[in-house]
């Protein structure tokens, strides 16, 4: 089950018992987990384990069937919606494809929960964009631009610097390598980890990368049989479970783990 | 970047203090409370304000700040660009490393976006736009017409080998197009005879001619508005949904995938669906018309204390079967051109989901316009040949 935090850590998300079910079908069982802050926690599990659903369900867009999920020592399934929009201010979320809204431009993007959620002076909320976008790498031209007129992997960095507009605690990504080409990639993972350090953040990130896991995940929970199963790398690789010996030791997770020549002459 | 709720973050402030502890004459900035995003509103205007010594050293003490973001670092690191623009000494202090780490961090990222494009003159926009317009809509005719030309050969040759009509969807398309069409066809079509009656017989009762209020309701539905608005309900709901069809099928690449396994679109996609409407109109066409006719005879018979006998006396002194045909000649035209339109927008759709809902609208409006066009030119045609 979930690893037994140490008593001294910060927990900013603790997930008891949760169960997930739409009709007959049920998708999460009794499932627990411990984000301690800081960390990078990676997500995986097979398609259809509920990875999308478990991430959902934590930022509040699905309602859990039982169990309690606390953000910052806060109920989130029943807060008010003072509460929950406290709440929304320290979290970030982005999107598979940066879900940008596509008649703004991307400074305009960024400015859309700067102006919801603080009184700032439009220069300010202008000066604090250029800084997110600048500080995902995006070209300085991209500002003005639609998300239409953008490359995939620009528009995941602009999603990514809506999600930090607020300066978030926690950051949530729901795949945010995947249609990357391996270079863009490698360079957002690395982007995520140096925003880590110095912003301070905690993510919780969905993947199917491998590299992402070995490169960037401090922790790594997979969604088995309903539930999940927390630890470092390390671990799940010595664990025995079925799924995890094909996910963990497949030729692609050799690949990963030890660069592709090295799989070549093996 | 604390545990603690963000109400309850002291807002931003500073102090203006001489430097005592070193060189005389420093000026020094302190700052206190929280320096995030939520609290730095007030603040960022007195900085702003703020009169900058112009020369000599200046110090920022950071120490005190209970907890800093970005923007915070931003604001910090904005006023001492600013004491630096005017040639001032500047010295950062702060003694916690997590702090220095994010002013680092937002130092690093300073850099100015261009500006958004200023608006052009609305004049110049306005004639821009119209230049667009027309020239989208001279490549638009031309693309219609070349897809007339390319459904009328499909047509053509499906008349020919008609074996060649996928049998299935055609009677799919005829369930929905046709079929499904009938209460609102019929409710539309009854009330407008109610509508007429009433009108006409309002008008004509000014001159004691009340019994051609039944002419008025014939010869309008039978010829006109049975077709008309049968046409025009039929573009609202299955022209759109033709290109709301074809046109998702052309965004996940459903199309492409046909033209590579061999399948001609305008055989699957296109073919049925004109057949469809070709087909339906006109059955639509005259299941309207004899609702419309029931509306006029019910409000006729109610208001004029004419008998329904009365009433089918009249009108069959009031019509010829020219009137009926005249209608209903018109309505497959009908249907080719709304089915054509349709399918035609629909398979402009490129890329997005976006293109879908512009496409969709897009259908329907040049349908409708498209069919009074032909109903005007219906009129003269008929005109001239005396019918």
């Amino acid at each position: 089950m979930s690893a037994a935090p140490e008593p001294a850590l910060d927990i900013v998300i603790r997930i008891r018992g949760l169960r997930t079910q739409f009709g007959a079908n049920v998708i999460h069982d009794g499932l627990d987990l411990d984000v301690v802050r800081g960390e990078v926690m990676g997500i995986v599990g097979g398609s259809g384990s509920g990875k999308s659903v478990l991430l959902r369900t934590i930022i509040g867009l699905n309602a859990p069937t039982a169990g309690r999920i606390e953000i910052f020592n806060q109920e989130v399934t029943n807060a008010t919606d003072e509460e929950r929009r406290a709440i929304q201010r320290r979290v970030g979320v982005l999107f598979q494809d940066g879900a940008l809204f596509s008649s703004l431009t991307v400074a305009q993007n960024i400015e859309v929960p700067l102006a919801e959620h603080t009184s700032l002076s439009p220069e300010l909320r202008s000066e604090i964009a250029d800084v997110k976008i600048n500080l995902v790498g995006l070209p300085l031209d991209a500002a003005n631009k639609y998300p239409s007129e953008l490359s995939g992997g620009m528009r995941k960095r602009a999603g990514l610097a809506r999600a930090l507009a607020l300066d978030p605690e926690i950051l949530f990504l729901d795949e945010p390598t995947a249609g990357l080409d391996p270079i863009g990639a490698t360079r957002f993972d690395e982007l995520i980890s140096e925003l880590r350090d110095a912003l301070g953040l905690t993510v919780v990130m969905i993947t199917h990368d491998l590299d992402s896991l070995n490169a960037i995940c401090d922790r790594i929970a997979v969604l088995l049989d309903k539930r999940i199963r927390v630890g470092t790398m390390q671990k799940l690789m010595a664990d025995d479970h079925p799924w995890l010996r094909d996910y963990f030791h497949g030729p692609r997770a050799r690949a990963a783990m030890n660069g592709p020549k090295e799989v070549e002459q093996g | 970047m604390t545990a603690l709720a963000a109400d309850t973050f002291t807002d931003a402030s500073f102090t203006i203090a001489s430097d005592t502890d070193s060189d005389a004459g420093g000026w020094m900035l302190k700052l206190d409370g929280a320096w995030i995003t939520q609290q730095i509103g007030p603040v960022d205007q007195k900085l702003r304000a703020l009169v900058l010594p112009a020369q000599g050293k200046a110090i920022i003490e950071i120490g005190d700040v209970s907890s800093l973001d970005t923007a915070g670092a931003w604001l910090i690191h904005r006023t001492e660009l600013a004491l630096i623009d005017r040639g001032v000494e500047v010295d950062c202090r702060s003694a916690i490393p997590a702090y220095a780490r994010l002013l680092e961090t937002v130092r690093a990222n300073d850099a100015h976006c261009p500006e958004p494009p200023e608006p052009t003159n609305a004049f110049v926009a306005m004639v821009e736009r119209v230049g667009r317009a027309t020239v989208d809509a001279a490549v638009e005719a031309r693309d219609l017409i070349n897809f007339l030309g390319h459904s009328v050969i499909v047509l053509g040759d499906s008349i020919i080998r008609p074996g060649r009509i996928r049998f299935t969807s055609l009677v799919h398309h005829i369930e929905q197009a046709g079929l499904n069409a009938l209460p609102i066809v019929g409710l539309i079509s009854f009330l407008i005879g109610i509508v007429l009656a009433f009108q006409g017989a309002e008008q004509l009762s000014k001159f004691g001619a009340e019994i051609f209020t039944v002419n008025i309701v014939a010869q309008g539905v039978l010829r006109e508005m049975g077709v008309l608005l049968t046409a025009i309900i039929l573009a609202g709901r299955s022209g759109s949904a033709f290109t709301a069809q074809i046109g998702t099928m052309k965004v996940r690449e459903e199309v492409d995938a046909m033209r590579t396994i061999g399948l001609d679109p305008m055989q699957i996609l296109v073919l049925p669906r004109l057949w469809a409407l070709v087909i339906c109109l006109p059955l639509l066409t005259f299941y309207a018309n004899l609702m419309g006719l029931l509306g006029g005879a019910i409000m006729a018979t109610v208001t004029l204390d004419l008998t329904f006998f009365q009433f089918v006396r009249q009108l069959s002194g009031a019509v010829t079967l020219w009137t009926f045909w005249v209608g209903l000649i018109k309505a497959p035209v009908f249907g080719f051109i709304i089915g054509l339109v349709g399918c035609y927008e629909g398979m402009r759709v490129s890329g997005s989901a976006e293109s879908v809902g512009r496409m969709t609208t897009r259908a329907v409006v040049e349908a409708i316009f498209l069919v009074i066009v032909l109903d005007a030119l219906f009129s003269i045609l008929f005109a001239v040949l005396g019918v």
